[in-house]
């Protein structure tokens, strides 16, 4: 760190009062709209950034918070509105303008480079030159050093290459170069979402140390306990326009999630009658060389089992290993009392075993392709005979299992590109029916979904269980496990820690458990 | 999607429509019936080839060997029916067949079970299969004079007005249609080319579909090979060198996504097309033949400009309001 900066630190350094009217915005966004071709993605939306604080982006999906940033880092270029810093209008033509601005953002995956070491990723760009205008390596390491001290996190080291790092520190060096291009204003892309709770501790403790420093942080997420944990104040966003902005202590959190929604959304669990019957999929002794060791449990008729543990703890590995996507090297699994070795996900599929990764675009539904085609491909072998395809059976399949789930398209012949998020996720869904699975294994079915999407896909849970079907859900939310399980197995570093019933089940067992701590 | 792909392929013929039309300026007798009967004759193995080639591409893999491919099972049914010429045309292809798909094969399965990105095992097979070329021909020719008269007219012969080249041509495009649009193999190539992950989860195989589109374009450069000599009636270690190139070309102008999963058997025959009216119709115009390459050239760009516009419109729809409308 020059002397400079740390001149700043020390001087610098605000009351450490909490949020404080009277202080002058340091970013001041106004009237900004953004049009792509056909669509309006902001409009006419306002936000502020103070420094010393944490205002938390809070809107569903495609609420435009992503073209927001992009617009703050100079990706983007607004059609209209006004963009001031300090009170000072100006304009941010480039993302370098932005970074000599002292803007600097923070995304879920870190755009860091994994083959640099940790020095050079916190001063590519703006690395201390030598006479000759070779790089200073000797400063330029001692620098990063001092920067990460200050950070407290001296326990980085700044040779390492940065692939070496977890996730947490991977964080850490993001916001080192934040603070080493004395980043004014920082911008944090929901920073959480591959982190450990462990690691989202650490993460807020940095995230004070911003503040404490003076630095104005703009916080996205779609927690709600860490944006009441971290941001003082709000600015919430709905189909592109801003619905309302304030101080968190002043504003609950139905009164929120009214703004986001635009109207009462109380997220209550489909109550549920569960009609438990014989185990379905019982696996034993299930181990893999790398990924998990001795998993056993048992899965009952029209149940619903949760899969709690921290994200790396093997869950959706063992998933995996069911649905015969990957090998294992030891154990039993077996389906209605039938010993089972799936080699491929076609045997599974084949079996009666369907797994429904995260991440609905990439995993899920196969953009360019028509809807019809994507309820079926799971399903080929049934509708077709001996590789030649019918195509009608292919139709009658997707029309009824479409039709059940109230699918909203002109044409089953229709491109799945052109449906909306909600009727995409209907045409994953169909999909797997469509197989007619005994066992249906969702792994984090509503992570990153809006609200109103969430509570669909835990009605349509209860129904699968209603139905008869078996239902195994990955899930590292807490109300979802507590609010949609039956029973829940806890994983811990890629051995079952417990399995409990939910029945008073509380959440501080489930993350005492998760994490190990004896009670 | 559908829809779209018939759009552009609508503008791909529109563009060969309007080609002709400006090629009759210059010179009359272009459009007419039994010269376009002869272009498309012309054009028969490359949009043979063509097809071979889409389907791995539609995987967002490539074969670079194809031509090389070609060029060896050329001179295998050359040196063949020089030494025994009275093995029948039909069993040659046949052989063809066969010698092209073990050589496919290798491809697919260097690919498959070794995992080695396409482009480096068919670049390096693209030079060992024409070396191979070389060993099994010592370097010799086999000239016109060395091949039986049946193994060279077969493909000459006039059915119904066509020659055999031609309904050759035409059952390979007959049989890839069916193929891509009938059949589960067809539906997963398209499947593990838009979306591989997506495509594992529903329980494709996706290598062992890859290992099946390099046995395919093998089999394709296998046939192509014996009508390449017969047509040209010379086999050696220079035939259809550099060829894999114009075979990629006329997939990319005809709208085949070289990022895999887009493209059709239509896109794939009209860029051939394109490509065999240009190489037909500039010389008798007088036109250099390096205006030529320019302008294959010139619409490689065009087709790849066009197309990326194209898959631009498919953007994210971020507001409700436009999502309805």
């Amino acid at each position: 760190m020059d002397t400079t900066a740390q001149r700043k630190m020390e001087t610098e350094r605000p009351e450490p009062s909490g949020p404080s009217q009277s202080a002058s915005p340091r970013l001041t966004l106004s009237g900004i709209s953004k049009s792509f071709p056909g669509v309006r993605a902001l409009h006419n939306v306002s936000l502020s950034l103070y420094p010393g604080q944490v205002t938390a982006l809070i809107g569903e999906n495609g609420a435009g918070k992503s073209t927001l940033v992009k617009i703050m880092t100079g990706i983007y270029q607004p059609d209209s509105g006004e963009i001031s810093i300090d009170g000072q209008a100006t304009t941010l033509p480039s993302a370098h303008a932005a970074f000599g601005h002292g803007i600097t953002a923070i995304h879920q995956e870190t755009v860091l480079f994994d083959d640099l070491s940790v020095a050079e990723n916190i001063f590519l760009g703006h690395a201390p030159r030598t006479r000759l205008g070779t790089i200073d390596w000797r400063t330029m390491r001692k620098n990063a050093r001092e920067v990460l001290e200050t950070m407290r996190a001296g326990h980085i080291d700044a040779d390492a290459r940065l692939k070496d790092l977890g996730i947490a520190n991977k964080h850490l060096v993001a916001v080192a170069r934040a603070m080493s291009i004395d980043a004014r204003i920082v911008i944090m892309d929901e920073p959480t979402a591959a982190l450990s709770m462990k690691e989202i501790e650490e993460l807020f403790l940095l995230i004070e140390f911003l503040k404490s420093e003076g630095k104005a942080v703009l916080f996205i997420s779609h927690k709600f306990d860490e944006i009441y944990r971290i941001a003082d104040r709000y600015t919430v966003f709905r189909d592109g326009e801003m619905v309302g902005e304030g101080l968190l202590k002043d504003t609950s959190q139905n009164e929120i999630v009214r703004m986001m929604v635009g109207r009462n959304v109380d997220h209550i669990f489909p109550r549920r009658e569960p009609k438990i019957g014989a185990p379905v999929l019982s696996v034993s002794g299930l181990s893999h060389p790398t990924e998990f060791d001795d998993i056993g449990f048992e899965l009952r008729k029209g149940e619903i089992l949760g899969f709690y543990g921290l994200v790396g703890a093997g869950r959706s590995e063992v998933m995996q290993a069911i649905a015969g996507i990957t090998r294992t090297s030891r154990g039993a699994i077996s389906l209605d009392g039938q010993p089972i070795a799936p080699k491929s996900a076609a045997d599974s599929i084949e079996a009666g075993i369907v797994y429904v990764p995260e991440e609905r675009g990439k995993q899920g539904v196969v953009i360019g392709l028509p809807i019809f085609q994507n309820v079926s491909l799971p399903s080929l072998a049934r509708t077709s005979k001996s590789g030649v395809l019918k195509l009608a059976e292919e139709f009658t399949l997707a029309r009824s299992y479409t039709e059940r789930l109230d699918l909203r398209a002109s044409s089953l012949s229709q491109d799945v590109g052109t449906l909306s998020g909600g009727n995409q996720q209907k045409v994953v869904i169909a999909k797997w029916l469509a197989t007619a699975p005994k066992v249906i294994i969702l792994d984090e079915p509503t992570k990153g979904i809006d609200i109103g999407s969430k509570a669909a896909v835990h009605g349509f849970m209860a129904e699968l269980v209603a139905q008869g079907l078996s239902v195994i859900m990955v899930s590292s939310e807490l109300p979802e496990i507590l609010g949609m399980s039956d029973r829940v197995v806890v994983m811990r570093e890629g051995r079952v820690a417990a399995t409990y019933d939910n029945k008073g089940l509380d959440a501080e067992t489930l993350v005492r458990t998760a994490a190990g701590i004896a009670a | 999607m559908k829809s779209f792909l018939k759009y552009r392929e609508i503008w791909l013929l529109a563009g060969i429509v309007v080609l002709i039309g400006l090629i009759s300026t210059r010179f009359p007798g272009f459009a007419d019936p039994a010269n376009l009967r002869q272009v498309f004759n012309d054009t028969s193995i490359l949009m043979i080839l063509a097809l071979g080639q889409m389907v791995v591409i539609l995987t967002r893999s490539i074969d670079l060997s194809m031509a090389s491919n070609l060029c060896f099972t050329g001179m295998v049914v050359a040196m063949l029916n020089a030494a025994h010429p009275a093995i029948p045309t039909p069993a040659l292809i046949v052989i063809a067949l066969l010698v092209g798909l073990v050589l496919g094969a290798i491809n697919g399965f260097l690919v498959w079970r070794l995992n080695i990105p396409s482009i480096v095992v068919t670049l390096g097979t693209l030079t060992i299969y024409r070396g191979a070329t070389f060993v099994v021909s010592g370097g010799a020719w086999v000239n016109a004079d060395q091949m039986s008269p049946d193994f060279i007219n077969f493909q000459r012969v006039v059915l119904l007005g066509l020659p055999v080249l031609s309904w050759i041509a035409l059952l390979v495009i007959a049989l890839f249609f069916l193929v891509m649009t009938r059949t589960a193999i067809g539906r997963s190539i398209y499947a593990i080319g838009v979306n591989p992950t997506a495509s594992v989860y529903a329980g494709i195989d996706v290598g062992r579909t890859k290992f099946i589109v390099f046995c395919i374009s093998g089999m394709i450069g296998g046939l192509a090979g014996y009508l390449w000599i017969s047509r040209y009636v010379i086999a050696s270690v220079e035939v259809a060198n550099g060829y894999e190139l114009n075979i990629i070309a006329a997939c990319v102008i005809g709208g085949i996504s070289i990022a895999g999963g887009i493209g059709s058997v239509g896109g794939a025959v009209l860029g051939a097309l394109f490509l065999g009216i240009i190489s037909n119709a500039l010389p008798v115009i007088n036109i250099s033949p390096f205006w030529q390459m320019a302008i294959s050239g010139s619409a490689i760009i065009l087709a790849v400009v066009l197309n990326a516009r194209g898959e631009r419109r498919q953007g994210r729809i971020i507001l409700r309001k436009a999502e309805a409308a």
